[in-house]
């Protein structure tokens, strides 16, 4: 058996259960940023095997595929894993600083511990209804980050999120139950087969748009992203980083696995859907981003503008495009957690978060304001950040389809994301505070600041790192795309040489 | 029988709708009890409801000696019973903790989250 498959799922879920019996003594916040630099170790060490070998995979229990648990990594299941362990170790240092000790208490870093063991699981498993068991392990970890600590608007926000949340998992769960009716196995690489030579492909058609429709409320994309900007905005700023970055990011991963590797029957149908779906999440996003006047707010919109970008990569479905969607899915998770750790530190620094009501920072923290503009602009896809590449891959498989509304479309809501950002940029750091006083670091202790300010500095540094050096992730996101056109590598090491 | 199964999964399906479009939470969480209930009923019946014994292999032998029923559905449904039973308790005290917080369980006077709709102007 294949372990090294095992540990990026063992290494949080351990973490989780002695994070939890340490959870009232300092020690537990320790505990957790060792599991989260340990689980950081165990994908790295995925993320070597999967580089030797292409695609690996390990049998739970030794019950061979299909009928066992199958865990499978190719290229981009193993990128989305080293993602979420710097997300998850960011996110651990920055709670340091933010999270209260009565929060602690709670048992707050087990419930962190756990979403990502979740996400991580969800990345990794080759077996659908394993995917949803992940889903779940996910979710109700993400309902109990967003209420703790209490408060009416963190409640309410909870109540929206838990729901419709809930009902998608009912619909994914519902298309499962189908696909199994119609198939008979549940194995992804298994169904690859199953699902080319069912007879009844119209119902196969049915079954992928109840993915979608599941798959679409967890990725927030147009009509099924109310609960994304109803609740992000409340619970605590490494919470939300953590949200931004990761849970919508499982939906498109899940949309493109099962997009690539199973639905692929009637792609003129299917597919066409998602470029219309795409552009109306891109643009209806960015127009929601430029009516708020809360950093929170404002950031949380442009996640489901550019959850429209990924999803258009995979929509167009070339080779550069898909490329495209997974650098653009990798660049958007380090970009968008660090925006919501700047709108923390911001908060800290000048009270609040409504930009009415901040201001003046750029003169009394330039180190913030330096900060905020690296991923800002790196978000609007500014030349030589990693967000340009990103855009400029989806831009350019655009073009070369001839497809000319959608390359317009894509341009524009380029723009109109750098006008909602000057817009924190004018309001939160130019202007000076309403109140009158300077917002000074000061307000904050010394070792708040120092543990959040470092992930912020860690992860702006990747995105320079990715915008200046693109060429590595630019081939690795080619070669990950590569398998996901001709999943045979794919199908072959999960099941076996087929005859 | 798969009429029947289908005629009740369609029955539940409606009623859980309609319980859903109501404005009161505790019936959206009520509507959605039915649901899951409807969902659970649809992954048993996709296994094939057909007369068989029980999917167990008699001491000694390496195979069962009969035609048995399909155990994978019905493994699949208890997964589902059992986390669905998680998330609708976890939604269940989280209605009644935003109750014994706001006073309300309308879903249209729960706006602390969000502006208010005449305020928006």
């Amino acid at each position: 058996m294949n372990w090294v498959l095992v540990f990026p799922i063992a290494v949080p879920f351990v973490t989780a259960v002695i994070a939890y019996l340490a959870r009232n003594y300092p020690a537990g916040r320790w505990i957790s940023l060792a599991g989260s630099v340990l689980s950081l170790v165990a994908s790295a060490a995925l993320m070597a095997a999967v580089l030797r070998e292409g695609v690996i995979a390990a049998q739970m229990s030794n019950w061979d595929a299909p009928f066992g648990i199958t865990l499978v990594s190719d290229y981009l299941s193993a990128v989305m894993v080293v993602i979420t362990a710097i997300t998850g170790l960011a996110t651990a240092i920055y709670a340091l600083g933010e999270i209260p000790e009565q929060t602690e208490r709670l048992g707050f870093y087990a419930l962190f511990q756990m979403l990502i063991a979740g996400v991580t699981g969800a990345f990794l498993t080759g077996d659908l209804f394993n995917l949803y068991v992940w889903f779940e392990v996910m979710l109700i970890a993400s309902f109990s980050l967003l209420v703790i600590g209490g408060g009416k608007e963190r409640l309410d926000a909870g109540i929206k999120y838990v729901a419709l949340n809930l009902v998608s998992t009912l619909v994914f769960l519902s298309g499962i139950g189908l696909l199994y009716g119609v198939t008979g196995t549940l194995n992804m690489a298994d169904l690859r087969g199953a699902v080319a030579a069912s007879d009844n492909q119209g119902l196969i058609t049915v079954i992928a748009m109840m993915f979608m429709v599941g798959f679409g409320v967890k990725a927030a994309v147009f009509p099924l992203f109310f609960w994304l900007p109803a609740s992000y905005h409340t619970p605590y700023f490494a919470i939300s980083a953590v949200f931004a970055g990761l849970l919508t990011k499982v939906g498109v991963y899940a949309l493109m696995r099962m997009f690539t590797l199973v639905f692929v029957g009637d792609v003129g149908f299917t597919h066409e859907i998602l470029i219309w779906v795409s552009l109306l999440t891109m643009f209806t996003g960015v127009i929601g981003a430029a009516a708020q006047m809360d950093f929170r707010k404002i950031l949380s919109f442009h996640i489901i503008s550019q959850i429209g970008y990924m999803t258009l990569g995979l929509a167009l479905y070339t080779p550069l495009a898909l490329m495209g969607g997974v650098f653009y899915l990798v660049h958007h998770i380090i970009v968008k957690a660090n925006l919501f750790f700047v709108a923390g530190l911001a908060q800290q620094y000048a009270g609040s978060t409504d930009l009415n009501k901040i201001g003046g920072l750029y003169k009394s923290a330039p180190l913030l304001a330096a900060l905020f503009i690296i991923p800002a602009f790196s978000l609007a896809g500014f030349p030589p950040l990693s967000g340009f590449w990103a855009k400029y891959l989806i831009v350019k498989a655009a073009i070369e389809l001839n497809m000319w509304f959608v390359t317009f479309v894509s341009l524009l809501v380029g723009l109109l994301t750098i006008y909602s950002m000057t817009k924190i940029w004018g309001y939160a750091f130019w202007k000076p505070h309403p109140e009158g006083y300077d917002p000074t670091p000061d307000r904050a202790p010394p070792r708040v600041t120092a543990a959040m300010i470092t992930p912020i500095a860690g992860l702006a540094a990747m995105t320079i790192i990715i915008g200046f050096f693109p060429e590595p992730f630019v081939q690795f996101a080619q070669t990950a795309a590569a398998q996901l056109l001709d999943p045979t590598d794919y199908v072959t090491t999960v099941l076996g040489e087929q005859p | 029988m798969e009429t029947l199964t289908a005629l009740i999964i369609g029955i539940l399906t409606a009623a859980s709708v309609y319980l859903m479009l109501a404005r009161t939470f505790m019936r959206f969480l009520f509507g959605l009890i039915l649901l899951s209930n409807a969902v659970n009923l649809t992954i048993f019946a996709s296994g094939r409801m057909t007369k068989g014994h029980p999917a167990l292999v008699p001491y000694g032998a390496d195979a069962p000696l009969q035609a048995v029923g399909n155990a994978l559905p019905q493994a699949l449904v208890l997964t589902a019973i059992v986390i669905g039973f998680g998330l609708l308790a976890f939604a269940l005290a989280l209605g009644f903790e935003t109750f014994r917080r706001t006073g309300t369980m309308d879903t249209d006077e729960m706006r602390f989250a969000e502006p208010k709709e005449d305020e928006q102007k």
